[in-house]
């Protein structure tokens, strides 16, 4: 198959039809409202379900409910919507259902904006909601790996029966890049299982439930949790590093559309010579501990950068256990830093003069005047 | 000359960030002379909801929260218990109020709060681009109802006024629309009705307003006046729905 | 080539965003790597609309551009805000039907071309964005006038009827990006 010319939110819609997922629960959000209004128009033209729920809040359990019969369910928010699912997103975990969800995060807290930002990295790796449970959480770079990271999100989510989420920002959302699909057009069915409830005709009965009210029966179920992570941890991760043949001046972490713009500022710098090295996780959660830490071994220092005040900068400071300096580039609120700023950053951190003919100075920005799409 | 117009005080003087030809400016106008002319601004906390009215709070000249989606009854509620002697309205939209707010909406309503209910019925989402809302037309298009809303699929709209005022609470619950000028007299009249009743700490009290959204439903805004009018009238009938059984008629008096 | 970037700027509803993605779909189709990111949102509604496009033979790194090689604006306070940041040696095109105002970039070429009434010449006065887009593509090269008509030919598919006007624009803009071309060498 060609390839074709695709937003993020679309390719993310598609992606899933492809991965066999025929059923689409979720409530618009800015800015990811391209994914259920692609698959409003999409999902009946394949046999799939399309509801528009009237809350995350109930999108999040009718999710619950669609995993729970046993079949292959995407929803898809952005930041606040996901505190919403939060709840849910607790019980579809303990009752270990197979769910995929998107987070296209906008900038925040509270209302916040509609601009891209990754201030909900410790939310989406840690502390989601209540209890002892993990989503894993995949991060793509570019919509062609959106695709490939949705498709995968499945397979992981049936495989580990967890919930997954694919987090992005509003640029991976809105923007277009050329994507090519696996065929076929339509993956196969979800195949129930031997947990799925779809009627106790010949069998006995089964119970999707997460209350134990006995603490001992709790305990073990914790446990059992907490043993598949650590299968998941011990199998799953993923992570690329980019230009860590040779040891180099300086290391830049980063995750998803961030990680685009330090490429750029370290191709810029390698040409004139400075040595930046790229880490980048693809899996956030497990976070790739080890191959972090063997990235910034090959580093004079490290330098991380994220849309936010320094989230992902706590596990990249768990990896490198005190071996490094560690300076840190954030920024918050819809601003992107540009490959410009990561690029004055190294060079002030590494004490070098800027290179002569350097872009032109930013025009004063005026102060935005937006109406908020919230 | 006699002046025969002039800006509400209780309005920042400020240009608003509604669409041209959109109603949500008109229906801020009723409730900020209401406002005025109760003489009760001092006392009155509006709370903001999300959707195109989220900055209202930039734009009522009174004490505003901004309450997360669909959330506005219930902020509404921990203000008027914790401080009774406030007047306290919330402005919703019909997303806000009538989907990811219906739990909100009719538990505030159901224990009494006695707060007023500013609820703007546009029949669609505007602030995220135009999907469908509880509340969109049987057939209408909408970004998230490519062939039209099929009520076989998702139901028919909800009549929440219809819906609050058959609860056995006491209310008072009308509908009125802001696109022609005697329209708008009457939803003054019923505006003026439902705080009336909250400074007289009667009941709660709704006003669903039926408005246009020129810039979702893709029509100018004369097409969009003539479109509620032949397509939501007769499903949304306007007059009063429910009044309370007593203290009527000393409201009534003024 | 190796990497350039274009910035294309205007009102929500004059056509840039689209003018954008059939740049980015004709270089597409010619096998190299794009991206194609907009400033989303709120602005889109009578506000400033703009898009970056990317085009690169390597895979694009950032998409998010500050400092671009070509400008397109159609409209002053595009022109203002923008201007300033294109490279040294760029190219800003400015649709002199809408911008009363000169840029005082004297190290960039700018070409002013009163895109609308070119527009309307070649059949429809609302393809101004296709001329301003016709100017790029004819200064630039990046693709080639057949790839970027195929790409006019393939949007409009489901409107056939808007095609020929369109692709007229587009070549009249063609001519005027290929005479200032000529006149800068
Ligand atoms: C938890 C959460 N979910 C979704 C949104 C996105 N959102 C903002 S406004 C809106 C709909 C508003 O529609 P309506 O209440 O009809 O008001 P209108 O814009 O038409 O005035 C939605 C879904 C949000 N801000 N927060
Ligand atoms: S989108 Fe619709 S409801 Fe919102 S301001 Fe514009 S016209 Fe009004």
């Amino acid at each position: 198959m060609s390839k074709i010319l695709m937003k993020g939110n679309e390719a993310v819609g598609e992606a899933a039809i492809r991965a066999g997922c025929l059923h689409f629960f979720g409530y618009p959000i800015t800015p990811q409202s391209e994914v259920p209004e692609y698959l409003a128009r999409r999902l009946p033209e394949v046999g799939g379900v399309f509801v528009q729920a009237e809350s995350e809040v109930a999108a999040s359990n009718m999710i619950y409910g669609a995993a729970g019969v046993g079949v292959r369910v995407l929803t898809t928010s952005s930041s606040p919507g996901i505190s919403l699912m939060a709840e849910a997103l607790s019980y579809i975990a303990a009752c270990e259902l197979p769910v995929v969800l998107v987070n296209m995060m906008r900038a925040g807290p509270g209302l916040g904006g509609i601009l891209p930002a990754q201030g909900d990295y410790l939310q989406a790796t840690k502390g989601t909601a209540h209890g002892d449970f993990h989503l894993i959480v995949l991060a793509p770079s570019s919509v062609q790996e959106a695709v490939n990271l949705v498709m995968r999100a499945f397979e992981l989510a049936e495989n580990y029966r967890n919930p997954v989420m694919v987090i992005g920002d509003g640029m991976i959302g809105q923007m277009m890049e050329p994507v090519e699909f696996p065929e076929p057009a339509v993956g196969k069915p979800l195949d129930p299982g031997d947990w799925a409830l779809t009627g106790c005709k010949d069998r006995p009965r089964r119970i999707v439930n997460s209350l134990y009210l006995d603490p001992e029966a709790c305990n073990r179920h914790n446990f059992k949790l907490t043993a598949k992570w650590q299968r998941i941890t011990e199998a799953e991760q993923r992570s690329e590093s980019v230009y860590l043949d040779e040891p180099c001046d300086i290391l830049l972490t980063s995750f998803g559309m961030t990680y685009r713009i330090c490429k750029t500022a370290a191709d810029e710098l390698r040409a004139e010579g400075i040595k930046v090295g790229l880490f980048r996780p693809i899996t956030l959660a497990p976070f790739p501990y080890q191959a972090c830490r063997a990235a910034a071994d090959r580093a004079g220092r490290i330098l991380d950068v994220e849309m936010n005040m320094g989230q992902m900068l706590e596990d990249v400071k768990l990896a490198v256990q005190g071996t490094k300096s560690i300076d840190f580039l954030g920024t918050a609120g819809g601003v992107v830093p540009s490959p410009e700023d990561v690029a004055k950053k190294i060079r002030e951190v590494l004490g070098s003069a800027p290179a002569k003919n350097a872009s032109p100075k930013p025009a004063p920005q005026k102060k935005r005047k937006d109406k908020e799409r919230a | 000359m006699k002046k025969i117009f002039s800006a509400t005080p209780l309005l920042v003087d400020r240009p608003t960030h509604y669409c041209p030809g959109c109603t949500h400016g008109v229906i801020h106008r009723l409730v900020a002379e209401t406002i005025d002319e109760l003489g009760i601004r001092e006392r009155t906390v509006g709370i903001a909801p999300v959707g195109c009215s989220v900055l209202a709070y930039e734009y009522f000249n009174v004490d505003m929260f901004e309450a997360s989606h669909g959330r506005a009854p219930a902020v509404a509620t921990g203000a008027k218990r914790a401080r009774p002697e406030l007047i306290v309205f919330s402005y919703q939209g019909d997303g806000d109020l009538a989907s990811i707010g219906m739990g909100e909406i009719i538990h505030a309503a159901n224990r009494g709060e006695k707060i007023t209910v500013i609820f703007v019925n546009n029949a669609i989402y505007g602030m995220t681009g135009g999907q469908m809302a509880p509340t969109t037309m049987p057939g209408q298009y909408s970004t998230t109802t490519p062939g039209g809303r099929n009520v076989k699929e998702v139901g028919y709209p909800v009549r929440m006024a219809e819906l609050i005022a058959s609860l056995r609470t006491p209310a008072f619950v009308a509908r009125a629309a802001v696109h022609s000028p005697k329209e708008i007299l009457r939803a003054k009249e019923y505006i003026r009705r439902a705080f009336s009743y909250q400074v007289a700490g009667t009941c709660f009290s709704l006003v669903e307003l039926l408005s246009i959204c020129p810039t979702n439903w893709g029509l100018s805004a004369r097409e969009s006046e003539k479109w509620l009018e032949r397509e939501m009238m007769p499903y949304y009938p306007l007059g009063i729905k429910k009044e309370p059984e007593t203290a009527e008629a000393e409201v009534k008096r003024g | 080539m190796a990497s350039t970037e274009v910035l294309m700027a205007g009102f929500g509803g004059q056509g840039m965003l689209l003018s954008g993605k059939l740049l980015a779909h004709a270089a597409m189709e010619k096998g190299l790597e794009v991206s194609w990111l907009p400033s989303y949102g709120p602005e889109m509604r009578g506000g400033t609309a703009n898009v970056t496009v990317c085009i690169s033979d390597k895979p694009v790194a950032s998409p998010y551009i500050v400092y671009p090689r070509a400008l397109l604006v159609m409209n002053q306070p595009s022109l203002e805000k923008f201007a300033p940041r294109v490279k040294p040696g760029g190219l800003i095109v400015v649709n002199s039907s809408l911008v009363p105002v000169k840029s005082d970039r004297q190290d960039c070429q700018v070409v002013y071309v009163a895109a609308n009434q070119v527009a309307q010449q070649a059949g429809t006065g609302r393809a101004a964005n296709l001329v301003m887009l016709g100017v790029y593509v004819g200064w630039s090269e990046v693709v080639s006038l057949e790839s970027t008509v195929r790409a006019i030919e393939e949007e409009f598919a489901e409107k056939a009827k808007f095609i020929p006007a369109n692709v007229a624009a587009f070549k009249a803009g063609y001519e005027e990006g290929r005479k200032a071309r000529g006149a800068k060498s």
